[in-house]
């Protein structure tokens, strides 16, 4: 009877944030699904009666749009290539940061942080700049050694490694203070007594940073995966998706189906493809995540 | 507190906000609520005073809305039902709100106004605010492209007059990148994230676009086919720079020589101006559109801005008094001075603001030759995402011209499946 009551008290106190979340979250989600099986568009905004049911239609349309497979591509591609280099980066940034031998450390990791709070629109146009083929610093130091000026943003060969870089040093910084904290966590008696055996540095590295670490490294590698799945603004602002859509990521591709060429229908279906697809990245990714556990 | 006074209280706070929020409504006043974009927000509310003056008990508040977000804003004010009484739409945009069914035809309004009417209008204009013979918008300023040239090259490449046809233009700009043989000089801009050039050629040569009442693609057409080839022979024979980012300042660009003719409208006459300075400053001019062969000028855009009315304003007689006093002839120069937006109404031209200014001549003789795009609510989306996709990918040599053409056919053809659908209903249900 008791317990009966606390969970009534349970629900009594949860049941504003649960219709919050209800309301706000799961109504709309579910209405987008609905609206991923029509072909709501902008007439049918004016008229409702002109929404047509097309079952599955919009995501065989989908699979046959060769937008969709270059938005794909694209986003695959940043993922793969800028994930990894931007888990490399912070780790290694946090290892020097961590180290004895480095002094006025407060300003390195200050310095390093200020990308990640900075906003990205501001630090995209600034990077247009420095990409600039004839103005731009980059090419200027290239000029230096004799190296012809690259159209940095304006190649599809350069565009995405272009942006690739500029996202790594934007968000490397907030990757580095988790990972400062985590080998903050490793007891120091470990390296000690790795230090008596006559452990190398490589080797305290291999076996025991890297190990105490796995945790933090699967937990930014997931949230540094999903939040680089969803990049949007870095080619929205640089780019606009050009040039020929090598940028073009499968947010950008959604936003503009769905508020610029208002098919919402088709936009939704985009949303739920690529719900799935992260989904599944995230479950790969727990399970490695338990089978190291 | 006992408990009748709480009661009172109880009772009389709801009435109180209600009359409170009722007091607007029961006055006389009536306000127009009015949005604007960008600059012409700013400059709009300096015409507003004395338009309160001449009307008492009329008031209008302007909001300003950012171009870049205008049409999702309004969108979705229509979607909430916040639509604002009367506003500003980029002309192009005029369908989609018309297919929303978001504002009304105003030809009621204009059958008895002594101050609007279709012939003090460039008709090429007044005909994109028109859709099923229904007006929908009232022009309230204007643009079209035209070439701004540099008249220095052009002389030394042997022309003392602008290109009067597609031959003359094609070899003019041979001339010019033959001139810098060994410097990366060009003769002409055609940005591929710019579609209308593409169009405009397309539209000169005589293609419509599209077909069967703007149900299919027609781009494959021997006419459109032509004027796409042609205009890609720029890039394809190096008289037109391919990468766009390498011209982010177009006006330094323009003054370097870089190129020496864009294509381009009004809202670069200040800034062309303000680049071109000192021994520049007379080295540049306008010239109208060429022609396919001998019909000059040749076709442009007809771009600009109307004026709607919302179908939810309960004000809509005032809101017509406020758009016929924004169409009197003193209002449109004044709003000239003030934001350098050419006039809707063409006796305004007489003025000599317009008939002394040399870079205005092109611009009076090209809106004398100038059409609307597709009058559909899914122009932008062809013309923003295919045309420009399509165009971008045979300038780089990808595909060929018809390869081009035959793709952007499909996925018009793709775009416009709704249309067809809605299309062959009304023609069952009539």
């Amino acid at each position: 009877m008791k317990i009966k009551n606390n969970i009534n008290a349970a629900y009594f106190f949860l049941a504003p944030a649960l219709s919050a979340i209800f309301i706000f979250f799961f109504i709309p989600v579910i209405a987008a699904f609905i609206m991923s099986f029509t072909d709501f568009d902008i007439y049918a905004l004016g008229d409702l009666s002109t929404v047509r049911f097309i079952g599955i239609n919009n995501y065989l349309k989908l699979f046959d749009d060769p937008l969709f497979y270059t938005a794909l591509q694209n986003t695959f591609y940043f993922v793969i290539m800028a994930g990894p280099l931007s888990i490399a980066v912070s780790l290694g940034a946090a290892l020097l940061l961590n180290s004895k031998l480095v002094k006025y450390k407060a300003i390195f990791r200050l310095s390093y942080f200020i990308p990640v709070v900075t906003t990205l629109v501001a630090v995209a146009i600034v990077w247009r700049f420095i990409y600039h083929p004839k103005f731009g610093i980059i090419n200027y130091i290239l000029s230096l050694v004799g190296i012809a000026p690259i159209d940095w943003l304006g190649d599809t060969a350069t565009a995405m490694p272009a942006i690739v870089l500029m996202s790594v040093w934007k968000s490397f910084g907030y990757n580095m203070i988790i990972f400062i904290a985590g080998l903050q966590n490793i007891p120091e008696d470990l390296y000690e007594a790795a230090s008596i055996e006559g452990a190398t540095g490589w080797q305290k590295f291999r076996s025991i940073t890297l190990p105490m670490l796995a945790p933090t490294t699967i937990f930014i590698s997931l949230i540094t995966m999903i939040g680089y799945f969803q990049f949007f603004a870095e080619p929205y602002i640089m780019t606009q998706g050009g040039p020929l859509n090598s940028t073009l990521s499968i947010v950008q591709y959604m936003y503009q189906e769905g508020f610029k060429w208002w098919n919402m229908g088709y936009s939704a279906s985009i949303a739920f493809v690529f719900f799935f697809i992260i989904l599944l990245g995230t479950i790969i990714q727990l399970k490695i995540q338990k089978s190291t556990e | 507190m006992n408990l009748t006074l709480k009661i009172v209280f109880i009772i009389l706070l709801p009435l109180w906000v209600l009359s409170i929020s009722c007091s607007k409504e029961n006055s006389s006043e009536k306000v127009i609520k009015f949005w604007a974009m960008g600059a012409e927000a700013e400059y709009v509310t300096k015409l507003v005073p004395e338009f309160e003056r001449l009307n008492p008990g009329i008031k209008v508040k302007v909001q300003q809305v950012p171009w870049t977000a205008a049409q999702e804003k309004l969108v979705t004010a229509f979607a909430s039902d916040n639509t604002p009484d009367a506003c500003q739409l980029g002309n192009t945009w005029v369908p989609q709100f018309a297919a929303l069914d978001a504002i009304v035809p105003l030809n009621e309004y204009v059958k008895i106004s002594d101050q609007i009417n279709q012939e003090k209008y460039f008709p090429g204009i007044w005909e994109t605010n028109v859709i099923d013979n229904q007006v929908f918008g009232i022009p309230w300023y204007i643009d079209t492209r035209v070439m701004f040239y540099r008249k220095d090259v052009f002389e030394r490449a042997g022309y003392k007059n602008p290109p009067k046809n597609w031959v003359e233009l094609l070899d003019l700009s041979q001339k010019i990148k033959a001139m810098h043989p060994r410097e990366e000089k060009y003769a002409i801009y055609l940005p591929t994230n710019e579609w209308a050039p593409f169009v405009m050629f397309g539209m000169e040569r005589g293609s419509s676009l599209l077909k069967n009442e703007n149900t299919l693609g027609d781009f494959s057409s021997k006419e459109f086919k032509e004027a796409f080839k042609y205009s890609i022979e720029f890039h394809k024979q190096n008289l037109a720079p391919i990468g766009i980012s390498q011209v982010t300042n177009v006006y330094q660009a323009f003054a370097d020589e870089y190129f020496s003719i864009y294509i381009s409208g009004p809202w670069n006459i200040p800034e062309f101006k303000k680049w071109m300075i000192g021994n520049l400053s007379d080295k540049w001019m306008t010239a109208p559109m060429p022609g396919y062969a001998n019909d000059y000028p040749g076709v442009s855009l007809a771009g600009g801005s109307s004026l709607v009315i919302f179908k939810d304003s309960k004000y809509k007689k005032e809101v017509w008094k406020f758009f016929e006093y924004l169409s009197e002839k003193s209002t449109q120069i004044e709003f000239y001075k003030l934001l350098n937006n050419l006039p809707a109404i063409k006796e305004a031209w007489d003025d000599p603001i317009f008939k002394d200014d040399p870079y205005m001549q092109a611009f009076y003789l090209q809106f004398m030759n100038v059409r609307a795009t597709p009058k559909i609510p899914e122009w932008e989306q062809i013309a923003f995402a295919k045309v420009q996709q399509y165009a971008e990918l045979a300038a780089r040599n990808v595909i060929s011209v018809e390869e081009a053409l035959r793709r952007l056919d499909k996925d018009v053809d793709r775009i416009l499946e709704k249309r067809r659908w809605i299309v062959e209903e009304k023609k069952k249900n009539n």
